[in-house]
C-alpha cells in the first residue's frame, strides 16, 4: 500500500532525525521524507498532527506462550498485544514449553507468527537441550532456522565448566548468546530482594550479589573466549557499574533492563502484592536509581519489557508461592516516555533505547526510518495518558503492578511492513 | 497505602500483623485482656459474646498447641469452633486456598483464625473476605505472630509494668522468626528504648537494623543489664547445615545458661514461645527456675486471644 | 424538676438497708457510679464480707451492634457466690438491660440464695421486667439525656444529667 503520513513530528534516534516532517511509504519500505517521491499517489492518508512517528518499537524479550502454554496466553493475543503496543519486532525467549532447543519447534514457531501478519517474531534458542544445562544445543543448526541467539532463558547455568564451554562453542561461530546473571546456589528459595523490605515481610531474600557474582564469573569468561554475550535484565546498581567497566576496558558485551525496573523497587511489594512478584525481583530504591542512571548514559543499552502473561489464578495464590512475572508489551512505550519525562532527557535519546539500540543487539534491519528501511513504524501522541486496566489490556495476561496507573503515550497506529496492524478506536 | 487491618472507621477488622497499628488499639486489646485474665481464673470460664458465632481454624501448618489456645479462647468466648487441618483436605486435591475460604465463608464462618508457611498468606485471605469476616493471622511464615506479641508485650507488662525505661534481648533465629518480628513491633509502638537482637550473622536477616534494635553477635554482652530475656526455639532443620554446624557448639554460645542469664539483671524475667529445645536453646535450671515466666505467658495467651477475637467480633 | 441530692439520698438507702443486712450480706456494684455508690454503702453500713464489683461489658446484649466497650475494668467477686444473700448496686435503674446482665454475670460465678437489686435513682422506661427493692428516688429524665452518678476528688457523690 502506498501510505502518506502527514503533519507529524518524526524522530529517528539511529539517524539523528527530530523534525516536523511528512513520511511517505510504498511496497513495504520508506520511499521518502518531506515532498512525495516521483509518481507517489497515496492510497492511504495518516494525519499525523500532534503525534510522534518513530520507528516501531524492539523489543527483545516477550514471551508468546507458544508452543505449550496456551493457557496463558496464545500467540494471536500476545502479537495483538504487540502492535497495540508500537511493538514491530520483538525476540522471544526459549522458555517455551518444549524449550526451543529443535529445529522443528523454531520452524513452527516461525511460520504460525509469520501467518499472523502482524509483529516480526525472532526467536532465541535455547543454549543446552531442555535448558537443562547439560548438554549444547546444535546451535548452528538453530541458527540455520532462524534462531537469532542463545539463552537459558530464568533457567541458571549449575555448572561454570559448562558455561565457558558453551561461551567457546558459540564463539567459534560468532553466535551471541544472552544471559541473565544468577547463582543459582546464592538465590536458591529466594522470592524477594534480599534487604530492608524482605526482612520486615518475612520472604526468602535473593541478595544483590546473587546477579552480580555471576555477572563477574560471565565477565571473566568472556575476557577469555571473546563471546558476543548480551546481558539481560540487570537488577543490581552494582551491575550497572560492573558493565561499565567492562566496556570502558573494551569487552563487546551489551545488556538490557526491564521496563518495570525503571520505576518500582521493593518498597512497591505492598501487603504482599503478588503482581510484584518478579523475576529479577525488584531491588532498594537505590538500585533503581542507579539503573535509571545507567540507561541514561547508555551504559545499559536498551529497554525491553520481559512481557511474560501470567494467569490470574497463578497470581492469587501467596506470594511466595505466586507465579513471577509481569505482562508488559503494551506498557513499554509508556513506561519508557515516563522515565525520559522523569529524567529529563530528550524524546529521541530515550526512544533510542527501544528502537535503534535493541535493533542494535539483535543485529536485524530495524529500528529507524532511512530511506529503503522497512516501513515498520509507531506512531503515538506522546501528549494523552493511557489508564491501565485489565478490561482494556488486549494481552491475555492482565498481571501488572501498574494496575490504575495513568502513564504518558498513547498508541495511535501500528504499522508492520508498510501495512497498518493496529489503529486505535479501530 | 491503607492498612487493611482498619475498617473505614479505624476499627480493628482484622488482626494480621502489629506492625503500623496505633498505639491506642494495641494497648486496648492488653487492658482487655486484663480483664479476661479475671474470667479465666473463675470456675464458669465463658463469657457470652461470641455466643452463635462460628470461628474456623484454618491451620495449614501444623500446630497443636496453637490452635488448642485458639480453640480454648473461642470456646471460652462461647463461639462454635470448627477446626480445619487443610494438609488433609481439600487443598490436596487441587482446591485453590481462596476457593476453601468462599466454601467456608458459605458456611457462615465469622472468623478465620489461619496459620500458614507462606507470608502473607492471611493477608491475602483479609483482602479477599473484606472486613465483614475478620480474619486473625495465627502464624504466616516468617512474617508474624501478632497474638504471640500481644501475649509477650503482656507478659512482660505483667511483670515489669513500664516499658519506657526497658531493655530487651530477643535471641537465636531471628532470620526465621515471625515471633521475633511480631514482638520487635510491639516493643516499638510501646516505646521500648533498647531492644536487642542476639545470635550469630548467619541467623539474622539483611537490614534487620532497620526494624528499629541494635544486633549483637556475643551474648553476655548482649545480655548485659537487660530486663527482660526472650529466647526463640532453634528449629531442627536449622542445627546442622549452612546455618549452623551443630545443635551443641549453639547452645555453648547462644544458649541460656545460668552463668550467662547473670548478665541481664538480677531481676531480669525469662520468656520463651513454646516448645522449648531443653540443651539446645535453654538449660533446664533456667527453664525450670524462679526468673523464668514460660508457664504464666500460655495463660495470658489465652487471654489475650480472647480480647482479640471480642474485639474483633465487636467491629 | 432540679435533680436529687445524691448525698440525701445515699443517707436515705443506708438507712433503709440496715435492718436488713447480716454479717453474711455481700454487696455487689456495677461499674462505675453503681461501683461508688456500693463502696460508699458498704463502709457505711459497716459490712464485712469484702465488696465485689462488676464490669458488665462481656455481658451487654448490645456487643454486636456496638462492639466491646473501651476501657473494660476487671470484674472482682472476692466471695463465694453459692447460697449467699446478694445486694446488688447500681447508680440509676433505666432499661433494666444493665441489671439483666449484670445478674447472668453472678450467675456464672456460682448461685445465690438471693439478689435484691438496690439503686440510687429510678428514672422508669424500663424495656425488661426488673424493678428495685431498694430506691432512693424516682425521677424522670427527658428524652436523649443521661443520668449519671459523678464523684469528685474528696469522694462526693452527686447526679448529674448528661446529653447521651
Amino acid at each position: 500500500m502506498k501510505l502518506h503520513i502527514k503533519n507529524g513530528r518524526l524522530v529517528d534516534p539511529k539517524n539523528g532525525v527530530d523534525r516536523p516532517v511528512d513520511l511517505f511509504i510504498a511496497e513495504g519500505r520508506v520511499a521518502g521524507f518531506g515532498a512525495p517521491p516521483k509518481g507517489f499517489s497515496a492510497e492511504r492518508v495518516i494525519d499525523a498532527s500532534g503525534l510522534v512517528v518513530a520507528p516501531g518499537l524492539v523489543d527483545l524479550a516477550a514471551r508468546l506462550r507458544e508452543p505449550g502454554l496456551e493457557y496463558k496466553a496464545t500467540l494471536e493475543s500476545e502479537m495483538l498485544a504487540a502492535v497495540a503496543g508500537g511493538v514491530t519486532s520483538l525476540a522471544c525467549p526459549p522458555d517455551t514449553d518444549p524449550p526451543l532447543d529443535e529445529p522443528g519447534l523454531v520452524e513452527m514457531l516461525k511460520r504460525r507468527a509469520a501467518s499472523l501478519n502482524l509483529a516480526r517474531v525472532y526467536p532465541v534458542g535455547a543454549l543446552t537441550a531442555k535448558l537443562e544445562g547439560e548438554r549444547l544445543t546444535e546451535m548452528a543448526e538453530l541458527r540455520d532456522h532462524g534462531c537469532v541467539a542463545f539463552s537459558q532463558a530464568d533457567v541458571p547455568l549449575p555448572d561454570t565448566q559448562l558455561l565457558w564451554r558453551a561461551l567457546q562453542y558459540a564463539a567459534t561461530f560468532g553466535f551471541p548468546v544472552w544471559l541473565r546473571p544468577q547463582d543459582p546456589h546464592v538465590a536458591k528459595g529466594g522470592v524477594a530482594h534480599d534487604g530492608e523490605v524482605a526482612t520486615r515481610l518475612g520472604l526468602p531474600g535473593i541478595p544483590a550479589f546473587a546477579e552480580t557474582i555471576a555477572l563477574g564469573t560471565i565477565l571473566a569468561l568472556v575476557r577469555v573466549t571473546g563471546t558476543r554475550v548480551h546481558l539481560c535484565r540487570l537488577s543490581a546498581g552494582d551491575s550497572v557499574e560492573m558493565v561499565r567497566a567492562a566496556k570502558r576496558e573494551g569487552l563487546a558485551v551489551t545488556c538490557d533492563i526491564a521496563a518495570h525496573h525503571l520505576h518500582l523497587s521493593d518498597m512497591d511489594l505492598g501487603y504482599f502484592d503478588s503482581h510484584a512478584h518478579v523475576v529479577p525481583p525488584f531491588r532498594s530504591q537505590r538500585d533503581r536509581d542507579r539503573l535509571r542512571a545507567g540507561l541514561a548514559d547508555g551504559t545499559i543499552d536498551a529497554v525491553c519489557s520481559d512481557h511474560t502473561p501470567v494467569d490470574e489464578d497463578a497470581k492469587q495464590l501467596p506470594f511466595g508461592e505466586s507465579e513471577p512475572g509481569t505482562t508488559g508489551l503494551e506498557l513499554l512505550l509508556p513506561l519508557t516516555l515516563k522515565w525520559s519525562q522523569e529524567s529529563r532527557l530528550p524524546l529521541p535519546q530515550a526512544l533510542a533505547r527501544v528502537t535503534s539500540d535493541p535493533a542494535r543487539i539483535l543485529g536485524v534491519d530495524a529500528g529507524h526510518l532511512a530511506v529503503g528501511a522497512p516501513a515498520d513504524v509507531c506512531i503515538f501522541d506522546p501528549e494523552s495518558y493511557v489508564k491501565i486496566a485489565s478490561g482494556t489490556l488486549r494481552s491475555q495476561g492482565k498481571n501488572t503492578p501498574f494496575l490504575g496507573y495513568e502513564l504518558p503515550g498513547v498508541v495511535r497506529y501500528t504499522l508492520v511492513a508498510g501495512e497498518v496492524r493496529y489503529e486505535a478506536g479501530g | 497505602m491503607h492498612n487493611p487491618q482498619l475498617n473505614a472507621k479505624g476499627e480493628l477488622a482484622h488482626l494480621l500483623t502489629l506492625e503500623g497499628l496505633p498505639r491506642e488499639i494495641i494497648v486496648n486489646i492488653l487492658d482487655t485482656a486484663a480483664s479476661f485474665v479475671g474470667v479465666t481464673e473463675r470456675d464458669v470460664k465463658k463469657v457470652p459474646l461470641l455466643r452463635g458465632k462460628s470461628v474456623f481454624n484454618l491451620f495449614f501448618e501444623n500446630s497443636t498447641r496453637t490452635r488448642t489456645t485458639f480453640e480454648i479462647a473461642a470456646k471460652r468466648l462461647s463461639a462454635d469452633v470448627i477446626n480445619l487441618n487443610i494438609t488433609t483436605s481439600s487443598t490436596q486435591k487441587g482446591e485453590t486456598l481462596l476457593d476453601t475460604v468462599d466454601n467456608l465463608s458459605a458456611m457462615h464462618a465469622d472468623m478465620f483464625v489461619v496459620r500458614h508457611a507462606q507470608s502473607g498468606a492471611p493477608h491475602m485471605i483479609a483482602r479477599h473476605v473484606g472486613p465483614e469476616r475478620h480474619v486473625i493471622n495465627a502464624g504466616d511464615g516468617r512474617h508474624a505472630h501478632p497474638t504471640q506479641g500481644l501475649l509477650d508485650a503482656y507478659t512482660i507488662r505483667h511483670y515489669k509494668h513500664d516499658f519506657g525505661g526497658l531493655s530487651v534481648a530477643i535471641v537465636g533465629d531471628i532470620l526465621h522468626s515471625r515471633v521475633a518480628r511480631s514482638l520487635i513491633h510491639v516493643l516499638n509502638i510501646l516505646g521500648t528504648p533498647d531492644v536487642r537482637v542476639i545470635g550469630p550473622q548467619t541467623l539474622m536477616p539483611a537490614g534487620v537494623e532497620s526494624l528499629g534494635v541494635r544486633v549483637c553477635h556475643d551474648m553476655r554482652e548482649g545480655l548485659a543489664g537487660v530486663d527482660v530475656v526472650v529466647m526463640l526455639r532453634l528449629q531442627s532443620e536449622r542445627m546442622r547445615g549452612p546455618l549452623l554446624p551443630s545443635a551443641q557448639e549453639f547452645f555453648k554460645y547462644y544458649g541460656l545458661t545460668p552463668d550467662k542469664l547473670a548478665a541481664a539483671k538480677p531481676d531480669a524475667i525469662v520468656m520463651h514461645p513454646g516448645p522449648m529445645n531443653r540443651g539446645i536453646e535453654i538449660d533446664s535450671a533456667v527453664a525450670d527456675g524462679p526468673r523464668s515466666v514460660i508457664l504464666p505467658q500460655v495463660t495470658f495467651g489465652i487471654a489475650v486471644r480472647m480480647a482479640v477475637m471480642s474485639i474483633l467480633g465487636g467491629s | 424538676m432540679p435533680l436529687p441530692d445524691a448525698e440525701a439520698l445515699c443517707a436515705e438507702l443506708v438507712k433503709k438497708l440496715r435492718p436488713a443486712v447480716t454479717p453474711e450480706t455481700a454487696m455487689v456494684g456495677i461499674h462505675t457510679g453503681g461501683a461508688w455508690l456500693a463502696e460508699r454503702l458498704h463502709r457505711e453500713l459497716g459490712l464485712t464480707v469484702p465488696l465485689g464489683r462488676l464490669d458488665i461489658s462481656f455481658y451487654r446484649d448490645d456487643y454486636h451492634k456496638s462492639g466491646l466497650h473501651k476501657s473494660v475494668k476487671a470484674s472482682q467477686i472476692p466471695f463465694e457466690v453459692d447460697g449467699r444473700r446478694i445486694l446488688l448496686v447500681d447508680d440509676v435503674l433505666y432499661t433494666g438491660r444493665t441489671v439483666r446482665a449484670a445478674m447472668n454475670e453472678l450467675f456464672d460465678y456460682g448461685r445465690p440464695e438471693s439478689i435484691s437489686l438496690v439503686v440510687l435513682v429510678d428514672r422508669g422506661e424500663r424495656q425488661l421486667p426488673i424493678c428495685a427493692q431498694y430506691c432512693g428516688a424516682t425521677h424522670a429524665v427527658p428524652k436523649g439525656a443521661m443520668l449519671r452518678l459523678h464523684r469528685d476528688d474528696r469522694g462526693q457523690l452527686a447526679l448529674r444529667l448528661d446529653n447521651a
